[in-house]
């Protein structure tokens, strides 16, 4: 019993990094290749969750609301680096700070304008819905297992492009030297709209699959893009290997910490105070987790020596 | 012989397969301005950087005034009396110079956890700050914003700020860089005449004013001094002028 | 002395502080003294987050941590006098106060304690690191806050009565809007002073160039630690007086909405500028009012708003009235 429960709580934690994956790729992608802190990514995914649940409320289709949650997050990423973001690339981190924070406020209220404030709801489609039996007797969601499924597939994806392709090839180039890599006759300002585009999608992505198993409403963006923001932190800015490490590492202990702490309490405390305290210590533990690698690597797990 | 203010001991520093310092060792001794020069790349930036504190070298040991301060940073040994001028100006560049003199001479008193007095009022601050400005021939530039100086008197002011430190060596990266004939040639008038108050260790592109100044010169070549002497045994060194004054003939 | 254009308006926007609230108060408009009142709280926090972001350049997505400590510590504090329950008792018997001066002292203490922790982790790193790890901290306590049950949790925590200063009537709103503007000035002082100080100097170096700071072997991070716990500091007194002024506080006031708020005071007055908060605050309060009647959704105005200055007015409303910031003298 105790011991599918903790492999449950496992898959969860999975589950939990696997979407903080796709919010932290972006972030650090931009980061990495533009020098861009984008407090904006939240609201990215917060439009994907949105065209999603539209989408699928006038056809029915989950898989065409996934598409939808793609394309509108890649169009909207790709208008607001036109529009605002390049503007940015030149300013101190301040400025981009301030503007991305406008365009939150932009992006939240204008959402809540077009959609009300009730949140909408996104089902899980039938066919990904209900248990599945995995080996060693566990019965598992169906659709939390495939949402881990396509992280990994992602991940994977996303490691494939910058180590084999081109645009791979120019992305690494990017981080290492913007200059030497417009002299190398590369369209800058195309590649860093795709960059910005290709994270939003992932985050619009990682919104729409969230969207079905929690509600889908205006601000449902932060908590995820400070979570991703911890990732970073604790893998090393710019780094994908790292944002992938840290969001497992922050999914796992969130997970765990929430559902364990408490029973840990319990064993030298009373039932009510220690669910309190266990509550509370666990919803602390990723930053405490955090803190302490700042301790000994200021600069992430993965992180170079800036 | 006269005393050894600052000594390094076969300092190695590499940067993947680059030996940027191989077993470098020398000194500078009171009274003296110590040259190092090299082509570009040899390492002399890496160097620097060892001796002021930026860079932990991979094995060998920096002293300075006989005390081991290898494991010691920058803050420490500015404090211990290394007054260091910036091969790239390193000045707050919002402030007027007087204000960039002043924040030196703070930085020599030591006590800077005063929150209500007025700092720019303070007689001894200013004194030791217009003293040092004046010494670069800057007073008349005191209340001008560094960022409008030229560079030619930026390297002055960064001049003067090391001056107000009152310290016991100066480490000097290319003070002579961007100044013209005429400012080139008065400030080594000027370092001339400092050697007495603080050995200079003067990294150092302009060969005229080095060969004109210089007690000693070392070569540095690919991380490794080549060679150490007076200006005459530079000159007449084979390997130096083979390894060095021949390429910057050539270039 | 010689009176520059900022500091004519500087004088004009502490006046108008000042006479906007008395007029209100002699046409018996209270809700334009609550107003006023908010606008001096508000620019407070701003004058705390000011020392750290422009003086010292230090980009804190934090202070919301502050400015909510703050709070609870008048909460905490005003619950359990209200309520007559013994915060402690060991080791002496203490049942919370409806004191305000003690209760600020409770504040400021707190913050600057939450600050000296945050800010020795944070300061480790610079740059982006830095923001997010300020973000991210406040973030932990606004978690914390809603899962602490014992004080009202995510529904925060009620206070009857306003809390009380010796020889004011704080209920009557222009006492309170008194008590606040006095405040606002010994900070405005207190942050003028600062600025010009031995300490002053240091700081606002570090941040222009490190590597002076420290080769004339002053350390950066101290100066930047110190700084920051300041900055706190006056941050959560500002809290404690936003959330007497409400009689209420919550997990939002931890909100990174807040912090984000709190810069733009500092941003919309200009950065940097010693009274820019001031003047941030009040166009914030003036924004929310006259918008706010009109669309629900006022906030896209402010987004735009801030967007443009970022993009094409960085010198905030004080840069656009009073030309480029001189060097400081």
């Amino acid at each position: 019993m105790t011991y599918i429960l903790v492999l449950e709580q496992i898959l969860n934690g999975l589950q939990l990094g696997m979407m903080l994956f796709l919010m932290a790729a972006g972030l650090t992608l931009v980061f990495g290749v533009m020098g861009l802190i984008n407090l904006a990514h939240g609201s990215l995914y917060m439009v994907g969750a949105f065209a999603a649940a539209a989408v699928a409320g006038w056809t029915g289709s989950f898989l065409l609301a996934l598409i939808a949650s793609l394309a509108a997050a890649a169009a909207a990423g790709a208008l607001m680096e036109l529009v605002v973001i390049r503007r940015l690339y030149r300013r101190d981190h301040l400025d981009q700070v301030l503007a991305t924070f406008a365009l939150i406020l932009i992006f939240s209220e204008g959402t809540r304008w077009l959609f009300g404030s009730f949140p909408l709801f996104l089902d899980v489609p039938s066919y990904l819905s209900g248990p599945v039996s995995l080996p060693g007797g566990i019965q598992y969601p169906l659709y939390r297992l495939t949402i881990i499924l396509i992280g990994l597939a992602i991940a994977a994806g996303l490691f494939l492009l910058i180590a084999r392709t081109r645009i791979g090839i120019q992305i690494r180039a990017g981080e290492a030297d913007r200059e030497m890599i417009a002299a190398l006759g590369v369209d800058i300002s195309k590649l860093y709209t795709l960059v910005f585009a290709l994270g939003a999608a992932l985050a619009g992505l990682a919104g729409a699959l969230v969207g079905a198993i929690q509600s889908v409403q205006v601000g449902m963006g932060e908590p995820v893009l400070i979570l991703a923001f911890v990732v970073i932190v604790i893998g090393g800015i710019g780094s994908i290997k790292g944002a992938l490490a840290g969001a497992l590492l922050v999914g796992m202990t969130d997970t765990l910490g929430g559902v364990f702490l408490p029973q840990l309490f319990a064993v030298f405390m009373d039932p009510a105070s220690a669910a309190s305290a266990g509550a509370s210590l666990a919803s602390m533990l990723i930053y405490i987790l955090m803190a302490a690698i700042l301790l000994v690597r200021p600069s992430g797990l993965y992180g170079g020596s800036a | 012989m006269a005393d050894v203010v600052l000594k390094t001991d076969r300092l190695n520093k590499c940067f993947g397969a680059l030996k940027a310092s191989s077993d470098v060792s020398l000194d500078l001794r009171s009274g003296e301005i110590h040259a190092l020069i090299g082509p570009n790349g040899a390492g002399k930036s890496t160097l620097i950087k060892q001796i002021a504190g930026n860079l932990v070298p991979d094995s060998g040991t920096v002293e300075l005034l006989g005390q081991d301060v290898t494991a010691l940073d920058t803050v420490a040994r500015a404090r211990m009396g290394l007054g260091r001028t910036f091969q790239i100006s390193a000045l707050a560049m919002e402030y007027t110079v007087l204000q960039n003199a002043v924040l030196g001479a703070l930085g020599g008193r030591g006590r800077v956890f005063h929150f209500f007095r007025n700092v720019m009022k303070d007689p001894e601050l200013l004194e030791q700050a217009r003293d040092a400005l004046e010494r670069v021939g800057l007073t008349q530039d005191a209340n001008r914003r560094t960022a409008d100086l030229s560079h030619g008197q930026r390297r002055q002011l960064e001049v003067a700020v090391a001056l107000t430190l009152k310290p016991k060596l100066f480490l000097m990266d290319e003070p002579m860089a961007g100044l013209g004939t005429a400012g080139s040639k008065a400030l080594t008038g000027f370092l001339d005449g400092l050697r007495q108050e603080a050995p200079i260790l003067l990294v150092e592109h302009d060969m005229d004013a080095v060969f004109a100044l210089a007690d000693r010169i070392s070569v540095l070549v690919y991380g490794q001094i080549i060679a150490t002497g007076t200006a005459d045994e530079i000159r007449a060194n084979a390997e130096v002028r083979r390894a060095y004054l021949g390429e910057e003939d050539a270039a | 002395m010689m009176l520059t254009r900022e500091s004519l308006l500087n004088w004009a926007m502490i006046a108008a502080l000042l006479v906007v609230p008395l007029a209100a108060w002699s046409l018996d408009e209270p809700f334009i003294i609550t107003l006023a009142t908010k606008a001096a709280i508000l620019a407070l926090a701003g004058v705390g987050l000011n020392i750290a972001l422009g003086l010292g350049g230090l980009i804190s997505l934090g202070h919301a941590a502050f400015f909510g400590i703050g709070g609870y510590a008048m909460g905490i504090l005003a619950a359990h006098a209200q309520n007559y329950e013994p915060l402690f008792e060991w080791p002496f018997l203490f049942e919370g106060s409806n004191q305000m001066p003690l209760i600020w002292l409770v504040a400021v203490v707190f913050s600057a304690l939450a600050a000296l922790v945050i800010g020795a982790l944070s300061l480790r790193t610079s740059g982006v690191y830095f923001i997010m790890i300020t973000l991210a901290f406040g973030q932990m306590l606004y978690y914390f806050a809603i899962s602490w049950s014992a004080y009202g949790g995510e529904d925060g925590l009620s206070i009857w009565v306003r809390n009380e200063f010796p020889g004011l009537n704080t209920l009557d709103p222009i006492q309170f809007f008194a008590i606040a503007y006095v405040i606002l000035c010994l900070a405005l002082v207190f942050a003028a002073r600062l600025a010009r100080s031995p300490f002053g100097l240091a700081l606002a170096a570090a941040r222009q160039n490190e590597d002076r700071v420290q080769a004339v072997g002053l350390t950066p991070f101290v100066l930047r630690l110190t700084a920051f716990v300041i900055s706190g500091a006056i941050t959560g007194l500002a809290g404690a007086l936003f959330a007497d002024l409400n009689r209420f506080v919550s997990p939002t006031m931890l909100s990174w909405h807040t912090s984000g708020e709190i810069m733009i005071f500092v941003i919309l007055g200009g950065v940097g500028r010693l009274y820019g908060p001031v003047a941030g605050a009040a166009l914030y309060i003036l924004l929310e009012h006259l918008l706010g009647g009109i669309s629900d959704y006022w906030q896209i105005f402010l987004g735009v708003l801030l967007l443009l200055i970022v993009l094409f007015a960085r010198g905030g409303l004080i840069g656009a009235l009073a030309g480029r910031e001189k060097a400081h003298g």
